[in-house]
């Protein structure tokens, strides 16, 4: 199913609704939230602090119930999705990338990047081959058996990245992925969503502050006081044929 | 998710460490206080426990615990000796004196005769000397615990004599004895000579000792001798419980024991409780994470419930050994013989850890389980 606008949508929010709190001390942060986010296309959403941006992908991914409206994933109503189901199709479908990065101190870069495929229930032995696999791509493969602690910010997001795309999610929803990370860094980051996570079948979704990624967005979303105040075409794709008809090549660490 | 659970507990060594002390500590605790209650307890009915050869005790009905003899009539023994299904029934002395040692001070002492014929109730492990030895003149055997106590310092040697009443008392052996409540030394002698070495009384026969015939059960003999002569006729054990339950109401051993040992299982639940309640809310962020990506709850309740069970285990083999560790470390000691720890103390630990390190994942887990997974965006 195409949207007017083009393009198939993975999420289609219709009127979504928010509230917190109860009687008079409830807060409405989304008021009727109606946007898609499209397969194959990489999506900014933007907007100042408190706009209701984290609610919304918190909706979008099942983390949060909206108080009113329905959210479809992938032509699947969230209405229909509760409890166990929710949690595993979430598992399966959604690859998350967090500002902090959210790694387990614990584990190698490796193991951190095969989490998502042992949730799902894969042998470890099998899941750590794929995650270096992973890792290879992210340009990680010399720090697989380094732990968090070991990487720099920078190293860490991309082992966060590798780790949200492990189980080859329909959708990656990346929160201020930069936000922690120097110029520099930020800029890599953004180059491997661009460059490795963007695909016809996966559709990335980035909640931003930062200006500087802006750039590399297919589309951007902008909200304000938990309202959609415009969609516009972003500049993303036209930046990802220019990179790759100068550089020759389709992935940032091959 | 095993293995993972498995690498969040031991990731940070520092704090895997610290849990599994505060869960060992809490166990120390738990199990030592309570092992020397018992054992301190079980030191009261020391003397009892020790005369396994016979069944049954008849004692005065007015008679509390065996450090409070109600002397019984002369002839209680031949009384007892006629009820059908009895055996053989002896005479049994226990009381208090005070012996001389040859330096001229004067030590307290508990006394035992024994039948003079049959020695029912002689000692079953001897060091030196033989319990045959007690037929001779004079002859007293003496626990090695009480020899250390009289004779500080010096080799163990037989022969040597004591003072009781004014009459010469001969150390003819030396015997393992489960240490009294007091400490005191214990001597053993034939019952007529402890007549002679004990304070002059009306009547001087505290306690017959008897023994069920074959195929009579020793609670229908009770019952007889009961009726026979009027006198409580109880099981060792039962006595052995009459004795620890006098010790229980009239002393302050169980209020300041209880108290001990309440201290003991507040701290050790709020230890052993506190840090692996700790160690899981401080891995919120890190199983919240795990929630967003796909984990069920079930499976989030498996893997603290695991690494409680790991952190149980590691916990309680630490600080049982440690508790075992120190029974067996002061065992050598005179003022802490007896003491040990018993099976029921052991499992009591178990079972007590179990529920505290159960209770005390289940209220993390409860934070895991309500936990918005929407946390992981704040």
């Amino acid at each position: 199913m195409s949207s007017p606008d083009g393009g198939v949508p993975a999420v289609r929010c219709v009127g979504v609704v928010r509230d917190f709190g109860d009687g008079e001390s409830r807060l409405r942060v989304l008021h009727g939230i109606d946007v898609d986010v499209k397969l194959g296309e990489m999506t900014l959403l933007v907007g100042p602090s408190g706009c209701g941006k984290t609610t919304l992908i918190s909706i979008i991914c099942g983390l949060l119930d909206p108080t009113e409206g329905d959210i479809e994933l992938f032509g699947t109503s969230r209405r229909l999705l509760s409890g166990r189901a929710l949690v595993e199709f979430r598992g399966l479908n959604i690859g998350f990338v967090f500002q902090q990065y959210n790694l387990l101190p614990a584990l190698t870069a490796a193991e951190n990047a095969a989490v998502p495929l042992i949730i799902a229930g894969k042998p470890r032995g099998k899941a750590i081959e794929a995650a270096r696999a992973m890792l290879d791509l992210v340009g990680l493969s010399d720090r697989s058996h380094h732990r968090p602690a070991q990487l720099s910010g920078g190293q860490q997001q991309r082992v966060a990245i590798a780790r949200a795309l492990v189980h080859q999610p329909r959708l990656l929803v990346c929160d201020e992925p930069t936000a922690a990370l120097d110029a520099h860094s930020g800029l890599v980051v953004m180059e491997l969503l661009r460059t490795v996570a963007v695909q016809a079948d996966r559709s990335v979704l980035i909640v931003s502050h930062d200006q500087r990624v802006v750039g590399y967005g297919d589309r951007i979303i902008t909200m304000s006081d938990g309202r959609v105040d415009r969609v516009e075409r972003g500049a993303g794709a036209h930046r990802e044929v220019s990179r790759l008809e100068a550089a020759g090549s389709g992935r940032v660490g091959s | 998710m095993n293995w993972i659970a498995w690498k969040m507990l031991t990731g940070d060594r520092a704090k895997y460490l610290g849990t599994i002390f505060g869960v060992a500590f809490g166990c120390l605790l738990i199990s030592q206080q309570s092992a020397v209650f018992v054992s301190i307890l079980r030191r009261t009915a020391s003397q009892i426990v020790d005369v396994a050869d016979a069944d049954l005790w008849v004692i005065d009905p007015q008679t509390l615990s065996i450090d409070d003899l109600w002397a019984l009539g002369d002839n209680t023994v031949l009384a007892v000796r006629g009820v059908e299904g009895v055996e053989w029934a002896v005479p049994f002395y226990k009381g208090m004196v005070t012996a001389r040692q040859p330096s001229g001070h004067f030590r307290q002492a508990i006394l035992l005769g024994l039948d003079d014929s049959s020695l029912v109730g002689a000692p079953r492990t001897m060091l030196m000397g033989e319990v045959a030895d007690l037929r001779r003149p004079d002859a007293v055997i003496l626990d090695k615990a009480g020899y250390r106590y009289l004779f500080p310092d010096e080799p163990m040697e037989l022969w040597r004599t004591l003072e009781i009443n004014d009459r010469r008392a001969i150390i003819v052996g030396i015997c393992e004895a489960s240490p009294p409540f007091q400490s005191l030394p214990i001597l053993y002698t034939r019952f007529s000579l402890a007549r002679d070495y004990a304070p002059k009384q009306r009547r001087e026969l505290p306690v017959v000792l008897a023994k069920a015939s074959p195929g009579v059960s020793t609670q229908e003999l009770a019952s007889r001798i009961e009726a026979r002569t009027g006198l409580a006729t109880l099981h060792r054990r039962e006595f052995a419980w009459k004795t620890i339950q006098f010790y229980l109401r009239s002393t302050g051993i169980p209020i300041n024991f209880g108290i001990t040992i309440a201290l003991g299982f507040i701290v050790g639940t709020a230890i052993a409780g506190q840090t692996f309640y700790l160690f899981t809310i401080e891995n919120l962020k890190q199983f919240g994470n795990l929630k967003a990506m796909g984990t069920t709850n079930s499976r989030l309740l498996g893997m603290v419930l695991l690494q409680a069970a790991i952190v149980g285990v590691l916990g309680f083999g630490f600080g049982i050994g440690a508790a075992a560790a120190f029974f067996e470390g002061t065992k050598g000691l005179h003022h802490m013989a007896g003491f040990y720890m018993p099976l029921e103390v052991f499992g009591l630990t178990a079972v007590s850890m179990a529920v505290i390190v159960f209770l005390a994942s289940i209220m993390s887990a409860w934070r895991v389980l309500v936990l918005e997974p929407a946390e992981v965006f704040r």
